[in-house]
């Protein structure tokens, strides 16, 4: 499996790290109920096919980066900077 | 049929034309009294455990595949009580006994080998773990013995015990640990729930769970409708899949774990071994093949198919601990889906929809549990109560708070 990093271009997937699904990226405000906790840390989708996650290029630039990507096939569709999409 | 060596003797002398399948194929009938989607360890030994503690047989286990065709076809084999959380201890500590008096019981050579795990440790730091856990282990009434170096360096004399970065300092030592034949567990549970009259209907995949007005009233599969009022779901890394179509969803991620087996060898490693440096455990098949496996390659997938990388750190650390197997080649790797929970423990509960029950999120370590799982969850399938081992296995643990962390990695999925 090889990631094409929008910075650094196409590398090897040992020097990503996985996180998880996107949720990550949507953190409750503060003051927000024990179940939006409770999905945001703990529940998943968990799709069999497309998912959206984030991986962090921790041997090249730093970034974290949103991917598009198959878990039946493990086909990458897309690779963007997580930034981006939380902007 | 009974097995014994008398039939063995009477079989050869007829040409061994008198044996017969180890259980029937049945048409699925329109209801059941409890229906179980899985046809794994996990839902074979429920099946199993329903019919022989709570006398039940109006009973179906849908498969989508084959009998014992998923995980329990594709591990690592160890069987072990070694754990040191409360909720854990108990739960493992109840399912080795089951283990023990299993083959017996079933009438079946599960192959059951209780020849001892060794979990080495190379820091002070970890020996000091390893003496909590091995307390908690005796205080849970299982064995449990922390060996010195020396007493490690007589019985392993094949490790790298001076290893410059890794050096041996000592075991605990878990001696009524071990491994068993993992086919032959799900074959012995379908065979065993099938003379008690479990219905065992293969290639017959849920494709949906009715529901009416909050409770379960039965199942839509490949080979039609069946109505049930209880249903309990046990499909470990498809649990997110099937729990959807009842409006669930899980605290669960599905991940890969790849496992390796090298040719058959001459006997050289009687034990288990597990590497306390690397994620790297080791045992040889009674075939001669050395087996052993890792981490999981911590992406989600459902491919049952690793890829390099955790492969070759497996080999990596396998040649930091044992350098001898470096000239065995490897034979074939495998990858099994696991269903990973937030605290790495699993779920054994019922649902928000009544008669809706879930067996899920065993991580790496479902093929231990097999027995106790199955005996937990026909206890709450047949009771609508949860059986004591098993009571902690709650799906709303995180949501509460009340988490089961062995490891104490924190909420991430892939860290357990």
């Amino acid at each position: 499996m090889r990631l094409t990093c929008p910075v650094c271009g196409d590398r090897d997937r040992r020097e990503f790290t996985y996180l998880g699904h996107e949720t990550y990226l949507h953190r409750p405000p503060a003051g927000a109920p024990a179940e939006a906790w409770d999905a945001y840390l703990h529940l998943r989708d968990n799709p069999a096919g497309l998912t959206r996650e984030l991986w962090h290029h921790g041997s090249g630039c730093g970034a974290w980066l949103l991917v598009e990507r198959d878990t039946v096939t493990h086909d990458i569709l897309s690779v963007r900077l997580a930034r981006e999409d939380t902007a | 049929m009974r097995f014994s060596a008398l039939e063995i003797i009477k079989q050869g002398l007829i040409g061994n034309t008198g044996w017969r399948p180890h259980w029937r194929s049945p048409q699925p009938k329109s209801e059941y009294d409890i229906l179980i989607i899985g046809g794994g360890g996990h839902g074979l030994a429920t099946a199993y455990y329903l019919a022989r503690e709570h006398g039940l047989s109006n009973i179906a286990v849908l498969e989508k595949g084959y009998l014992g065709g998923g995980n329990v076809g594709r591990n690592t084999t160890i069987v072990r009580a070694n754990y040191g959380m409360p909720g854990n201890s108990e739960f493992y500590s109840h399912s080795l006994k089951l283990w023990e008096g299993l083959e017996q019981e079933l009438n079946y050579n599960a192959m059951m080998s209780q020849r001892g795990i060794y979990n080495l440790f190379h820091s002070d730091g970890q020996r000091d773990a390893y003496a909590r856990r091995g307390n908690t282990m005796i205080t849970q009434g299982d064995d449990a013995e922390l060996l010195d170096r020396d007493a490690v360096r007589k019985r392993l004399p094949y490790l790298d015990h001076d290893n410059a970065r890794f050096p041996v300092l000592g075991a605990l030592y878990h001696g009524r640990g071990g491994t068993a034949r993992h086919d032959a567990v799900a074959w012995g549970f379908a065979r065993s729930a099938d003379q008690r009259g479990v219905d065992l209907i293969q290639t017959c995949e849920v494709t949906g769970i009715d529901i009416d007005k909050g409770r379960v009233t039965g199942v839509q599969t490949t080979r039609g409708a069946i109505r049930a009022k209880t249903v309990g779901i046990v499909v470990a890394g498809r649990s997110s899949q099937v729990a959807a179509m009842a409006g669930l969803r899980l605290p669960i991620e599905s991940h890969i774990l790849q496992a390796f087996v090298t040719e058959g060898l001459k006997p050289c490693i009687d034990t288990v071994v597990t590497f306390g440096m690397g994620h790297f455990y080791i045992s040889q098949s009674d075939k001669g093949g050395l087996v052993f496996g890792g981490d999981l390659d911590f992406y989600a997938s459902y491919a049952a198919r690793g890829n390099l990388p955790m492969a070759e750190h497996v080999m990596e650390a396998g040649m930091a601990l044992m350098p001898m197997i470096g000239q065995a080649r490897v034979l074939r790797s495998w990858g099994g889906i696991m269903d990973m929970t937030p605290d790495g423990s699993p779920i054994i509960d019922k649902t928000p929809i009544e008669g809706l029950y879930l067996n899920a999120g065993w991580c790496y370590g479902g093929f231990k549990a097999v027995p106790g799982s199955g005996y937990s969850f026909a206890h709450l399938l047949a009771t609508g109560t949860h059986h004591a081992p098993a009571a902690r296995f709650r799906l709303d643990r995180f949501a509460r708070g009340d988490v089961i962390d062995e490891e104490a990695t924190g909420s991430q999925h892939n860290l357990h």
